[in-house]
């Protein structure tokens, strides 16, 4: 999964938010409920840490691990969930691109390569399921 | 949340087939077909035909209702909807949160620039 998002900020501001405590706590939280914890350690093999609370009142935390950091225009972390413990780990890839006085961020969610290997018919499905949906969708309405 | 585990389990199952893609994509341009019908395209005998339907029909991604003799085949919407969701979790988690990644950066960068005047 891929978003891209356009910036009125530099990557520098961007960055800071991504890839700091203090940064990510300003805008996990707000819909969501509270962040209750955020670590980060920011340089190759730090660990960050972050665990919120939803409205529900259900807590989640993730953790992962920083595989590569360059400051202020590459950012690739492991992504984990406590309470998928055991589960293999994907991976957060974020890219930040000065453009005109702002930023693009190109932020991709994604299985870790042996993980996707194993599951690469996902890939697949995920384009014709969305066609599929539609048109039964269609029909029933 | 088991129930809906299994659910999906059986949309996966049932999708890991060519042949039960190739009906549902067939479904898909015109509804509400015949398993004669169906069937005859694709060169499979009408046993196998309804083997395969039992696969979908199991998964609950298609219905059937008979008229007079003939047995026709609709698409369901609600198991495939689930399917997509939980191809889309990431978009759906991650979205929101980046719209609010860029709202705070902006607002922090505008009060930089005010600093800086």
């Amino acid at each position: 999964m891929t978003l891209v998002r356009r910036i009125a900020a530099s990557p520098d501001t961007v960055f800071d938010l991504l890839s700091t405590p203090e940064g990510i706590a300003q805008w996990w939280g707000p819909d969501d409920g509270p962040v209750l914890l955020a670590e980060f350690d920011a340089r190759v093999g730090g660990r960050f840490r972050l665990r919120f609370r939803m409205r529900d009142g259900s807590e989640h935390e993730c953790h992962g691990e920083v595989l590569e950091l360059v400051r202020p225009t590459r950012l690739v972390t492991t992504w984990n969930w406590l309470e998928n413990d055991g589960e293999a780990a994907s991976r957060i890839e974020i890219a930040l691109e000065a453009v005109g006085g702002g930023c693009e961020i190109l932020f991709t969610h994604a299985l870790l390569p042996d993980e996707a290997t194993a599951k690469g018919h996902e890939k697949g499905w995920s384009g014709s399921l969305a066609k599929l949906r539609l048109a039964a969708e269609g029909r029933q309405g | 949340m088991v129930n809906h585990e299994i659910g999906l389990d059986a949309v996966f199952a049932a999708l890991s087939n060519a042949t039960r893609r190739q009906i549902l994509a067939r479904l898909e341009d015109a509804d509400g077909q015949s398993v004669s019908d169906l069937a005859q395209p694709l060169g499979i005998k009408l046993p196998a035909m309804l083997k395969q339907l039992g696969v979908l029909e199991d998964a609950r991604l298609i219905t059937r209702h008979k008229q007079g003799r003939t047995v026709h085949v609709s698409l369901a919407a609600g198991p495939m909807a689930d399917a997509t969701a939980w191809l889309q979790r990431y978009e759906r988690f991650w979205s929101p949160r980046l719209d609010r990644l860029a709202a705070v950066a902006e607002a922090m960068d505008r009060q930089k620039g005010k600093a800086r005047k």
